[in-house]
């Protein structure tokens, strides 16, 4: 599939970015309107990280949905199905990365070869990465997101050491511990820096997702009963090692234990991936349920350019039901959009259950608050940025000596953020720890600015592309 | 919420000439007003290549390079950090024996102004430089040349300037610029009013807009230089590089990156509004391949571009108006202004105190343009 | 270092699906085998500790968000390609590098 471009002459161009729960939805209800949609995702197959399948090389000795994905297994599996079902009726570009977008046009690298994509039409939907924070012994081998240790199991069939401690927040803690044991792994302890009374707190909004609220207490009952450590409060850690992952300690309460581990994975709830949302000129605002800028959009998912629709936890974090409704909903407002009449009852079912999402949201943050103090408060000499390894002291010594406030000053000066991964990881750390030394508000500070290309691209394909257009452009001249 | 301000001189525009002048001006006592619409060094000053040479530049240019080369040899005092400036020589590359001719012609005028070339010979580069690609031809070498972190010196000479009690405000958009026969007036945003008796038009992009409101025509029109950086790869390329003829130049920073320019990107005249062009930086790839084969591995993390005034002649407006006294401009540096910042800092500052400065200064006259 | 008495040493353990083909690769310079389907990652770490060096400290690095968003598990092939280790299959025959050809491991 690397040359659809003939295939791809309609006037109007529908590009979806993400085949996970969101884009696949959109596809589904623009298929069904007739509409020919492109799908560009990053992965080998559809599903996006939640759904993610292992690969195809697994060939037939794959574990079965339920062995994958759990209680989850019935909408992973529709999902797939649904996608298999749309193969034919969209143009699939897999392995394929969006790594610029100006002037509706998008610049896709695919299999080594670049590869520019007009549109007319622009959904994303590009998910989320974990929300992570720094402490000591974070780069060590041996430390992972807790989104990592969990796609390590489901897309390639193992787990990340042999005496694992999960450290963090979120829904995803205990379901991965849950997998992780039940896959047989070692799981030394779980260390939840949420409190069960803030849980409690939080229980009327969560309880808008019952399942959800649910699962989670079924999760942390099965593991204490299969006698997996628990511990909730807990609020500070550090990690020690050598060459890798030796250790853990924790502070709760005023004491202090420590365990012999080999694998840590952390995180603390998801983060948006907006960068493509950026680039498309998108407008953005401070989310305060979040602490993320992320990019405006109006009920239906319509952002603030024409022609850009936004879907999924890629707009707001709000797990993956709500991604399969958002999808939904933004591909009916970009039909209705393009003057076709849309199933009206439908679309304000969408909206009425996307309104109750919001509760959730804004329950998930509650009851697991993220402790940004980590970043606040930790040594100067904690890296922050992994690419450039920029220390915390490098950030708070440009807000004491130069007076920086702003966060693209403190990376233009600082180098954080400058490195490969453009801030991803490391930004909201940043962030926190601008905001502390400079006395403001995390939004006071700003947000990272955008640059192509979003994830790093090879010279060499740049070269290739080059020499492809120039042959294309000398093809009409005479040979002498 | 208005402000009424005096100062000896105001500044219009933050960017590398504007600090530069407030931090002269600030040592030669005079007191310095200067608004910038964004932060310091947001635009050309901070996103340009960060070459730092007199290499290659008109004649008319070379004085005042190296009335700068002497002050970039005293950065860290200067300013108080060394801004990462490198001392590591700029190498400009012939691909045919058209090219070298050229750059023997250009040591024998550059001699004359002291500043000493190396030409070298095809197998003479190569062995200098085994990383170099088997296309070229030959090239000069100008040993105390060098490049510097643009991002660092603009952020520098803007704190410097402040330190010496310069009032600078950031996040100030100049609306009118007027004289009454004695002195400047200077109306803003934020409610903001400054009367000065010296005005100072370092308005980059901006300057002939500025200009215009002085009844000077000035042809002046912004450019976006692409760029983009690639991720850190072991050290191999010691100078900075170039091209005759221009439009490419890379060079390797002490952290291993390769920092690349070459094409256009696109944009308006409006701050965050430019866009570095996938296609310009695609056949800037190429050239750094056949110039440095290593790159052919090397993975790009970012490109960006800036807005940078361009003139017909390639060649700045700097020096008094031809129509209001106390009025001075320093603008339009066509994409080589960096290197020369810190000398027209001073000769700025020349202009006001004394009313005239040592290094020549005819060739940027703002009326040419007009003649 | 990378490279020197790893022979026993692995982060990642496998639990399912251990039932395929194999692929044969070298990692700097010795024979390995890894199972068709595993990203370069999987395959190194599951026989290594570590998948590269970082450019300024030299300290290991084994990769990080296995998604493909952090950047922190490029390799390189012996001929100097880079490669994303989380996001790029193993194919036989690969010849990897943990740290960089001609970086500074002195």
């Amino acid at each position: 599939m690397n040359e659809p471009q003939s295939e791809l002459q309609s006037e109007s161009r529908i590009v979806i970015v993400g085949a996970g729960p969101a884009g696949v939805r959109a596809a589904e209800i623009l298929v069904a309107a007739g509409l020919r949609p492109v799908i560009v995702d990053e992965n080998q197959r559809a599903g996006g990280q939640i759904y993610r399948q292992p690969p195809a090389a697994f060939g037939g000795s794959v574990r079965s949905k339920k062995q994958l994905y759990g209680f989850e297994s019935a909408k992973a599996d529709a999902l797939h199905r649904t996608f298999d079902k749309l193969r034919s009726h969209i143009d699939y570009l897999p392995e394929t990365l969006v790594w610029n977008c100006d002037g509706q046009q998008l610049d896709l690298l695919g299999r080594g070869q670049h590869q520019s994509l007009p549109y007319s039409h622009l959904m994303l939907c590009t998910g989320a990465i974990d929300r992570i924070l720094p402490f000591p012994g974070w780069l060590l081998p041996g430390v992972y997101t807790l989104g990592a240790a969990q796609v390590a199991l489901k897309a390639q069939g193992c787990v990340i050491g042999s005496r694992i401690v999960l450290v963090g927040s979120g829904p995803l803690l205990y379901l991965l511990a849950y997998q992780y044991a039940k896959a047989g792994a070692k799981i030394a302890a779980v260390l939840d820096t949420a409190s069960f009374s803030g849980k409690l707190r939080a229980t009327f909004d969560l309880a808008k997702q019952p399942l959800t609220l649910g699962k989670g207490l079924y999760f942390l009952a099965w593991l204490r009963c299969h006698g997996v450590k628990v511990v909730e409060g807990v609020q500070k850690i550090a990690v020690a090692g050598e060459q890798k992952v030796q250790a853990i300690s924790w502070h709760k309460d005023g004491s202090e234990e420590t365990i012999e581990c080999d694998a840590v994975a952390s995180g603390f709830g998801l983060r948006s991936e907006t960068q493509l949302a950026d680039l498309a000129g998108c407008a953005f605002e401070f989310n305060q349920i979040n602490q993320q800028w992320l990019p405006q959009r109006d009920f239906a998912g319509r952002s603030s350019v024409k022609g850009v629709y936004l879907a999924g936890d890629g707009a707001g974090i709000a797990g993956a039901d709500a991604a399969e409704m958002a999808g939904k909903r933004a591909a009916l407002a970009l039909l209705e959009d393009l003057g076709k009449v849309i199933d009206v009852r439908e679309s304000r079912r969408l909206d009425r259950a996307l309104q109750r999402v919001q509760g959730f949201r804004r329950g998930l943050e509650c009851a697991f608050p993220v402790p940004v103090e980590w970043a606040r408060e930790c040594a100067d000499d904690e890296i922050i940025c992994r690419c450039e390894e920029i220390t915390a002291g490098e950030l708070r010594h440009s807000v004491s000596h130069v007076g920086t406030v702003e966060i693209n000053r403190l990376k233009a000066l600082t180098r954080v953020g400058m490195g490969r991964c453009q801030g991803r990881v490391c930004s909201a750390a940043a962030a926190e720890i601008l905001a502390c030394s400079a006395g403001k508000s995390l939004a006071e500070v700003g947000r990272l600015r955008g640059q192509p290309p979003v994830k790093p691209f090879p010279v060499a394909v740049g070269v290739a592309a080059h020499v492809v257009e120039s042959v294309a452009e000398n093809a009409g001249e005479e040979a002498s | 919420m208005s402000e009424r301000l005096t100062a000896d001189v105001a500044i219009i525009g933050g960017g590398l000439m504007g600090c530069s002048a407030a931090l002269a001006l600030r040592r030669m006592n005079r007191s310095v007003l200067l608004l910038e619409q964004g932060w310091c060094g947001a635009q050309a000053s901070g996103v340009n290549y960060g070459g730092v040479r007199r290499q290659g530049r008109p004649e008319t240019q070379l004085p005042l390079a190296q009335r700068s080369h002497a002050i970039w040899q005293g950065l860290p005092q200067l300013v108080g950090s060394d801004c990462e400036y490198t001392v590591s020589g700029h190498l400009k590359l012939a691909r045919s024996d058209a090219e070298m001719g050229l750059l023997e012609e250009y040591r024998e005028q550059a001699e004359k102004f002291g500043l000493q070339l190396e030409i070298l010979g095809r197998a003479a580069l190569r062995q200098r430089y085994p990383w170099l690609g088997d296309k070229v031809a030959g090239g000069s070498l100008c040993a105390s040349d060098g490049h510097a972190n643009p991002r660092l010196v603009a952020a520098a000479f803007a704190l410097a300037a402040k330190r010496h009690g310069a009032d600078i405000r950031e996040g100030v958009t100049v609306e009118t610029a007027t004289f009454d026969g004695t002195r400047f007036t200077v109306r803003a945003s934020k409610g903001l009013e400054v009367k000065a008796k010296f005005l100072l038009n370092c308005a980059g992009a901006w300057g002939a807009t500025f200009a215009g409101q002085f009844g000077e025509h000035v042809p002046e029109f912004p450019i976006f230089p692409n760029m983009w950086v690639t991720e850190p790869m072991p050290k191999l390329v010691e100078p900075n590089v170039g091209i005759v003829g221009g439009g490419f130049y890379v060079r390797q920073v002490a952290r291993g990156n390769f920092v690349l320019g070459g094409g256009r990107g696109t944009g308006q005249l409006a701050i965050a509004s430019a866009r570095p062009a996938s296609a310009s930086m695609f056949a800037s790839m190429k050239m750094a391949c056949e110039f440095i084969p290593a790159l052919q591995n090397a993975l790009v993390i970012r490109s960006w571009t800036g807005v940078e005034g361009m003139l017909p002649d390639h060649q700045p407006v700097l020096g008094a108006s031809a129509t209001t006294p106390g009025l001075l401009h320093a603008f339009g540096f066509s994409g080589a202004g960096f290197q020369l910042a810190p000398a027209v800092g001073e000769v700025l500052a020349d202009l006001v105190v004394h009313g005239v400065t040592a290094t020549p200064i005819q060739a940027f006259r703002i009326d040419r343009f007009s003649e | 270092m990378p490279g020197i008495g790893k022979q026993t040493m692995t982060l990642f353990t496998r639990v399912a699906e251990t039932q395929r083909e194999p692929i044969v690769f070298s990692l700097d310079g010795r024979a390995a085998t890894a199972l068709a389907g595993d990203t370069i990652l999987t395959a190194v770490l599951t026989q290594a500790d570590s998948l590269r060096l970082s450019e300024f400290s030299r300290r290991p690095r084994a990769g990080f968000c296995l998604i493909g968003a952090c950047q922190d598990c490029w390799m390189h092939t012996e001929d100097g390609q880079p490669v994303r280790a989380c996001s790029t299959e193993i194919q036989n025959g690969m010849r990897l590098l943990s740290s960089v050809p001609g970086g500074v491991d002195e």
